[in-house]
């Protein structure tokens, strides 16, 4: 299988599905996948985030290559993630119901 | 106790000499009220429609749907650079002019002129009639007579503003006021990366403005956004504000500084302490050409060393909020029927250099969606209550004083107008 990230996060390519260009269709992938799933990206990608800072600092935006925006729009991910990992411990927002708020517009990576 | 002073008068309501009888919700749960303020407000007050940067160059444009006022307009750029709006209506058989694919979706993009798609009569891009199918057919048609209805535009600090009254003779500045006058200069130009979100909300427009003009509610509502011991820590503190003011039918609040730094590291969550930053935004100011002390007048308002952001009504439906690490969010809510609104949302960042800039502003655009969909979701089952019409008045408390102001000011704007057009 080809490698979508850097080689430095090459970790990360079990998750490569989680490499998902805009924020409706990364939200959607969260509520739409278990606790379990949820936690096993996290606990994988977390560490990485957390120690990268100084890559993802030396990413600029105005030429960033192909493997590096994977990379970002996992880490996107990682941040939506994130709110069901740390603080909900369910997928969705607890008491949202049917509500909904959508992206309409979002910056390209 | 309270840790921030208060005004002389002992709290603000008082200080802005507005009631602290309980206060009746009738105005938010009623048809026939709904429809007096779609005539009194949206049909005669300076609306906020967008921005300039989403009309980039000569021929970009883009449509609003304003159902309160009753209309769908066309923002559009001029070939000499100016910035018009035209009711959305073609003036042969009064089709929709500009729309794609679903009428009632709004739809953007850049043109050199308007085609109807039922007759394809033309329009230049300042709403001149320039082209009629058939001509010959018509009877002595007059074509400088049937030009694209204007509507009444004018821009202020890069937002761009309609007032679909005909007759008003308010210009946008005088309308705006004294805190429009003393945000000036803020470099809102400097602030082109641009997140936006929409949402469809179950309860009246004025509802979900009070639960953002309110952050009594915070501590609670979002207590699971915290770590569990800030949690505590911010229930038992409750929330105070660092000051309130009302100009006109226009308030705001300026507030203390959250967490953007925080002062210890082991109240955020882990994502936040990777990636400094929060619902606050980034730990991180970008250069803005101004330091927080030298914001213009209006903004921290106090000069508080505390401050963290100051959020603005500019009635009736424009809510701009300023945070401390140099970056803006603006809410608008357009109301669709007396118990229904559209809620939208942007976030404004300088643009980010590099990638972890970009993922600092993706979670401070993420912890906004995850607090507003709280938010909402409470929305419509106050709403739902609120219409069960058995309770009927209700207490607030200081730390609402913005919400009285509103829904006074939404009455008094229909009360003159019935008596002026009585």
């Amino acid at each position: 299988m080809a490698t979508v990230f850097p080689p430095e996060f090459a970790a990360l390519e079990p998750f490569a599905d989680w490499a998902v260009p805009t924020e409706k269709a990364r939200y959607a992938k969260r509520i739409a996948s278990t606790m379990d799933e949820l936690d096993a990206f996290y606990n994988t990608a977390f560490p990485l985030l957390r120690d990268g800072t100084e890559y993802l600092q030396g990413v600029s935006m105005a030429d960033i290559s192909e493997p590096d925006k994977h990379l970002l729009w996992l880490f996107c991910a990682l941040v939506t993630v994130a709110f069901s990992v740390e603080a909900w411990r369910q997928p969705r927002v607890p008491d949202t119901g049917a509500a909904s708020i959508d992206a309409v517009f979002e910056p390209a990576v | 106790m309270a840790h921030f002073k208060k005004p002389e008068a002992g709290s603000w309501t008082e200080h802005l000499k507005i009631g602290t009888e309980p206060v009746s919700y009738e105005d938010s749960i009623s048809p026939g009220h709904y429809e007096r303020e779609r005539d009194a407000i949206f049909r005669r007050t300076w609306l906020n429609v967008g921005r300039v940067e989403q009309l980039p160059k000569r021929g970009s444009y883009f449509t609003k749907e304003l159902d309160a006022a009753g209309t769908s307009i066309i923002v559009a750029r001029g070939m000499d650079d100016e910035v018009r709006a035209f009711h959305n209506v073609c003036r042969h058989r009064g089709n929709k002019l500009v729309w794609n694919d679903f009428p009632r979706e709004e739809t953007g993009g850049v043109c050199r002129q308007f085609t109807c798609k039922y007759h394809a009569w033309r329009y230049d891009l300042e709403g001149k009639l320039t082209f009629v199918q058939q001509e010959q057919e018509f009877f002595d048609l007059d074509k400088e007579r049937y030009g694209l209805k204007g509507v009444q535009t004018d821009v202020w600090e890069g937002f761009v503003f309609v007032n679909l009254d005909d007759e008003n003779t308010v210009p946008l500045r005088e309308y705006l006021g004294e805190f429009a006058k003393g945000i000036e200069g803020y470099p809102f130009h400097k602030m082109t990366q641009a997140h936006k979100y929409r949402a469809e909300i179950g309860a009246n427009w004025k509802l979900f403005i009070d639960a953002f003009a309110e952050f009594y509610h915070a501590p609670i509502l979002h207590a699971g956004q915290y770590v569990s011991d800030e949690a505590r820590k911010i229930q038992k503190y409750g929330y105070e504000a660092l000051h309130y003011d009302i100009d006109g039918p226009h308030s705001m609040v300026s507030s203390w500084g959250g967490i953007a730094p925080p002062h210890d590291r082991s109240m955020v969550k882990p994502i936040e302490g990777a990636l400094r930053s929060g619902l606050f935004g980034p730990w991180e100011f970008p250069d803005i050409g101004v330091s927080t002390d030298d914001l213009p007048p209006a903004i921290n308002p106090t000069r508080d060393k505390r401050w963290g952001m100051d959020s603005f009504v500019f009635f009736p439906n424009f809510m701009l909020l300023i945070w401390r690490p140099n970056w803006v969010l603006t809410y608008h809510y357009w109301p669709t029927s007396y118990n229904t609104h559209v809620f939208e949302a942007t976030c404004y960042f300088v643009p980010p250099e590099n990638a972890f800039q970009r993922l600092q502003q993706e979670l401070a655009v993420v912890s906004f969606k995850e607090y507003g969909l709280q938010d909402g979701n409470t929305l419509e089952a106050t709403q739902a209550m609120l219409e069960s019409r058995a309770v009927g008045e209700f207490p607030l408390n200081d730390q609402e004083v913005l919400l009285r102001h509103l829904h006074q000011t939404a009455r008094q704007y229909v009360r003159d107008h019935e008596q002026r057009t009585a």
